[in-house]
């Protein structure tokens, strides 16, 4: 039989107090409202400043103004026709890039020769500014539709190799190693070990490639395209519309956040076992 | 089946892991392999389940494995090697797809590995839900599965809490206990290997060698009872004995290194 401890007793001297507890913050966490808050107060106070005359319209139009431009776009057809542009352009050369940048990371990933040359040409051309090549494309691709979106997938396919292959890096040996003590062929631990290993990896690339894009394809537009979102923006500077300038970045801003959006969704869908 | 060690030898990076290390297991035979840190216990298991190329020597096997054994010499994982992303269901099924069983007859197989380790009603759950016990069932779930006729475990418990612990080593002993299946279990813990093998393979530090071949003089079905502790107990301090001053050593290269 155990021996109980008698109840300790607290004697008068000694009164208790309480711990005094050490282990608040470092935990911080994204809270919705706060950010929406924040957001309203910051287009208020700038939509007041506007219409109080703090600010000149012509450098920072009001909001309403910006509003306004863009109902007057959409109406007028302009919206679409530039949206639809550069949503063409965006979508043709993220999809090469990303095929490519695909191909080659898993090739990099898997291959020995393939990593040694693939590592060695990315080093090198990874960090050349791709609009920097748009010139060279135009000489070699036309004035067309082509060299836009030749430097979208360039500037795609570089992050998303290097996204790919150190997906495909970092999927723990171990679960490769159990597939090859299970006889599980080279092709389905491919597919069904480093594909699934690698696809977090690959999905943030694909959060970096969208923004790269986006990036690109505006500054594509400004060089040499009468449509498209970054041709009109820079028209309007051009005319000090700053109004359809600001419209313009919205409109950009806008279609961000829904690539933002539908990266989560396919995070959620995908890497729901996280 | 019998699976033979062959004067293993094995250099990695300019050293000696394993110097010609040879033994049998035989058919339905568990043989543990214990020894110090570093000893190189778990490259001679990677070598004798083929994922290793011994620098010399091989690894062979006798005779002809059981006719129904989709994969011969198993793994059971010290870190389980789950994969994240499937169910307890389809990593159980995992090694089965590419194999000649078709869906029905995969099921069916899924459904008894299930059974056998009482995971029936997590079939559905990621290894993410799991308590480490549990997960370390469901690699063993999928080692069954297959049918092995030797399981290659690799310090399977050494993950797990000792209450975890005892209750898989219950499983383990359950599932050795007809004879069927061998086992070649490498662990630090020599109470596990005088409780599971029947013969202990004691190796000397780096490079391993072969120090004593120790057998164990009882059966596993008497293992369990109250007299045979004592004889476990001074097995267990034979075995301590032998390996306890290369272990100090290694101990102390592993601080050095």
């Amino acid at each position: 039989m155990l021996d109980r401890a008698p109840q300790e007793t607290i004697g008068a001297e000694s009164q208790p107090r309480p711990v005094i507890f050490r282990g608040a913050g470092f935990t911080p966490s994204a809270g919705r409202a706060s950010g929406w808050i924040a957001l309203g107060l910051v287009i208020a106070f700038w939509q007041l400043a506007g219409s109080a005359g703090w600010v000149n319209p012509l450098f920072l139009p009001a909001p309403s103004a910006i509003a306004v431009a863009i109902y007057k776009l959409a109406l007028s057809g302009a919206l679409w026709q530039h949206v639809s542009a550069s949503v063409v352009r965006i979508g043709s050369g993220w999809l090469i890039g990303t095929v490519l940048g695909v191909i080659v990371g898993f090739g990099i990933g898997l291959s020995t020769l393939a990593r040694g040359v693939g590592i060695t040409f990315i080093s090198a051309l990874f960090p050349i500014p791709k609009i920097a090549l748009l010139p060279l494309l135009i000489l070699w691709l036309g004035i067309g539709e082509e060299p836009k979106i030749a430097t979208i997938a360039l500037g795609v396919f570089f992050s998303t190799a290097i996204s790919v292959y150190s997906g495909v890096d970092a999927v723990p040996r171990n679960l490769i190693r159990m597939a090859q003590s299970f006889n599980v062929p080279f092709h389905a631990i491919v597919l069904r070990v480093i594909w699934p290993g690698a696809l977090p990896s690959i999905l943030a690339g694909f959060r970096i490639t969208a923004s790269v894009a986006l990036l690109l394809v505006v500054s594509a537009e400004m060089i040499g395209a009468q449509f498209g979102i970054g041709a009109f923006v820079l028209q309007a500077g051009n005319l000090m519309q700053t109004d359809q300038l600001l419209a313009g970045v919205v409109i950009l801003s806008l279609f961000g956040l829904a690539v933002g959006k539908a990266i989560n969704v396919l995070e959620a869908r995908l890497l729901h076992w996280r | 089946m019998d699976l033979i060690a062959d004067q293993i030898s094995h250099r990695f990076d300019g050293l000696d892991v394993l110097d010609r290390v040879s033994f049998t297991v035989a058919s339905g035979e568990v043989v543990a392999i214990v020894g110090p840190s570093g000893c190189g216990k778990s490259t001679l298991l990677s070598i004798l389940g083929g994922l290793l190329r011994p620098s010399e020597g091989a690894a062979e096997l006798r005779g002809a494995p059981p006719a129904d054994s989709l994969n011969p010499l198993t793994f059971v994982f010290q870190d389980f090697a789950l994969l994240p992303w499937c169910t307890v269901e389809a990593n159980i099924e995992f090694p089965l797809v590419h194999t000649v069983l078709d869906p029905a007859a995969r099921k069916a197989v899924v459904d008894d590995a299930l059974r056998r380790t009482g995971l029936s009603d997590f079939r559905g759950a990621y290894p993410k839900q799991l308590s480490g016990g549990m997960r370390q069932r469901v690699g063993i779930a999928r080692a069954l599965a297959v049918r092995p006729a030797i399981l290659l475990m690799d310090e399977p418990l050494s993950a797990l809490d000792s209450q975890t612990r005892e209750l898989l080593m219950e499983d383990f002993i359950r599932l050795l206990a007809d004879g069927t299946m061998g086992a070649v279990y490498v662990t630090h813990n020599l109470e596990e290997a005088v409780r599971l093998a029947d013969r202990i393979v004691v190796l000397s530090r780096r490079p391993g060698r072969i120090r004593e071949i120790v057998t164990i003089p009882m059966t596993r079905a008497e293992r369990g009872g109250i007299d045979a502790r004592g004889k476990l107990l001074s097995l267990q301090n034979q075995l301590w004995s032998l390996i306890r001053e290369e272990a100090i050593d290694a101990e102390r290269e592993v601080q050095h290194a």
